[in-house]
């Protein structure tokens, strides 16, 4: 369905050792397409998404972005990084740094901004995921809803072609979920490429224009949310999700 | 009494032998050790190698094997230098080895999230390395890398076994001139317990001023 593609997999295989984690993964993602990513732990969904910026290496296939294959190592693969934003379950803010620092760095070292054009823009993207109060402050001071949302504001610092989330709302307390997964869905309507691993259905539900569910390292189906949510084909798919939606 | 104020400009120039290799091999060590640290995470393989021979071979062998090996081992190449300047290449080599793994464990101590973070922002291996990691794991090595170099102050003292002018040395003289062997090693001790105090000093300040805080 994709018209534009952003992303590229074609027979992308990894393994752990004997572990064959990706198995022959297929998957397309267009220009401005938002494809959330379930499946049981242990599927590989988060080392598909690791993948795609090489923060994992695969054993064979093919990984391209934008139309470029994916760079082995060096400055070329440095530089797709810089368009392909990441946001980990774990925050990984850079602790020695203050909030607007965090989102300035990058845009220092890797874009080559100067320092006041950096924080003016770091100032905006804080004020859009609503923490412009808390520029001056350390990740540690932060709530983890709220250090997320510096995460998103780091990523999207670099004007990213596309964004990566890896299990963003995780480690969170249930009660900040829903500030980090509001600012997901506005850069969906903002029409960002994302690609999205995560256990939030709602989130699937609502900001997806495709559900990948994943299990045993294959993809066993790539439909819109309604079709998956509804009526899901596989029998792997149907357990997973009477085991989720009961409750 | 009289040992130290009778022979005051003897035990000064030992006294300054030894702050000067002291200083001068600390910085050697702290250089070394800083890139063979870089080297031992580096992504590039050839590179972890060659650090990891550094640190095995160098941080096994005997001091005073190594002070032999530079100073009658180098002259048969061909590379005749002052006894000091040997010296001071094999304290701050020996020395060096210990620095990069107290290096290395610091950075251990940084969360490997953030250095995957870094990278996902298109920032190199020796950015990240030395924007990210390297500020935060100077905070944890204050203390060790501080003990490394009080051992290094005192070690220097084999230095004075192949004619370096330097502290301990001084008793030799002191010696001949009939002086009481106690009082002039507790003179010569007071002069290490003030170079050495002043190095812990000198740490202290340091992680008090950038240590990590809890």
């Amino acid at each position: 369905m994709a018209v534009d593609p952003l992303i590229e997999l074609r027979d992308v295989n990894k393994y752990f050792g004997k572990l064959h984690v990706l198995q022959d993964i297929n998957l397309t993602v267009g220009r401005g397409e938002v494809v959330v990513v379930i499946g049981p732990s242990g599927s590989g969904k988060s080392t598909l998404c690791r993948t795609i910026n090489r923060l994992e290496t695969i054993e064979s296939g093919h990984i391209f972005i934008d139309g470029e294959p994916l760079p082995e190592e060096g400055k070329g693969l440095a530089q797709l990084r810089a368009e392909v934003g990441m946001v980990f379950q774990s925050f990984n803010l850079f602790a020695h740094k203050t909030v607007l620092a965090n989102v300035s760095l990058a845009q220092l070292k890797v874009r080559g901004r100067k320092k006041d054009q950096a924080d003016r823009r770091s100032r905006e993207l804080l004020e859009r995921v609503g923490l412009a109060e808390q520029a001056d402050k350390f990740p540690a001071q932060l709530s983890g809803g709220q250090q997320q949302r510096v995460a998103i504001a780091r990523a999207l610092a670099m004007d990213p072609k596309a964004l990566l989330f890896d299990e963003p709302t995780s480690a969170l307390d249930p009660e900040m979920i829903n500030e980090v997964l509001e600012v997901m869905r506005q850069l969906a309507r903002e029409g960002m490429t994302m690609v999205v691993v995560t256990h939030e259905m709602g989130f699937a539900r609502s900001a997806a224009n495709r559900v990948v569910f994943m299990a045993d390292g294959r993809i066993v189906e790539d439909r819109t949310p309604e079709d998956f949510f509804t009526a899901p084909e596989s029998d792997r798919a149907k357990d997973f999700l009477s085991k989720i939606l009961k409750h | 009494m009289d040992v130290l104020t009778d022979n005051f400009s003897l035990y000064g120039k030992g006294f300054l032998g030894t702050v000067e290799l002291t200083v001068y091999a600390s910085l050697l060590a702290l250089a070394l050790g800083f890139v063979m640290a870089s080297f031992r995470v580096a992504p590039v393989s050839s590179l972890r190698a060659i650090g990891t021979v550094w640190v095995a071979v160098l941080r096994n062998t005997p001091l005073t094997l190594l002070f032999f090996a530079v100073l009658l081992g180098l002259p048969r190449f061909g590379l005749v230098l002052p006894f000091q300047l040997f010296a001071v290449l094999a304290l701050g080599c020996y020395t060096s080895a210990f620095i990069c793994e107290a290096l290395r464990s610091g950075i251990n101590t940084v969360p490997t999230g953030q250095g995957e973070a870094a990278r996902s922002l298109g920032m190199s291996f020796s950015q990240t390395l030395s924007n990210v990691v390297l500020p935060q794991a100077f905070r944890s090595v204050i203390p060790p890398v501080g003990s490394t170099l009080i051992a290094l102050a005192k070690n220097s003292a084999i230095a004075g076994a192949f004619s370096v002018t330097e502290l301990l040395g001084t008793y030799k003289t002191l010696n001949e001139l009939g002086y009481s062997i106690i009082w002039s090693f507790v003179w010569i001790a007071v002069g290490y317990l003030i170079i050495t105090l002043a190095i812990s000093a000198l740490f202290n300040l340091m992680e008090k001023r950038w240590g990590v805080a809890r």
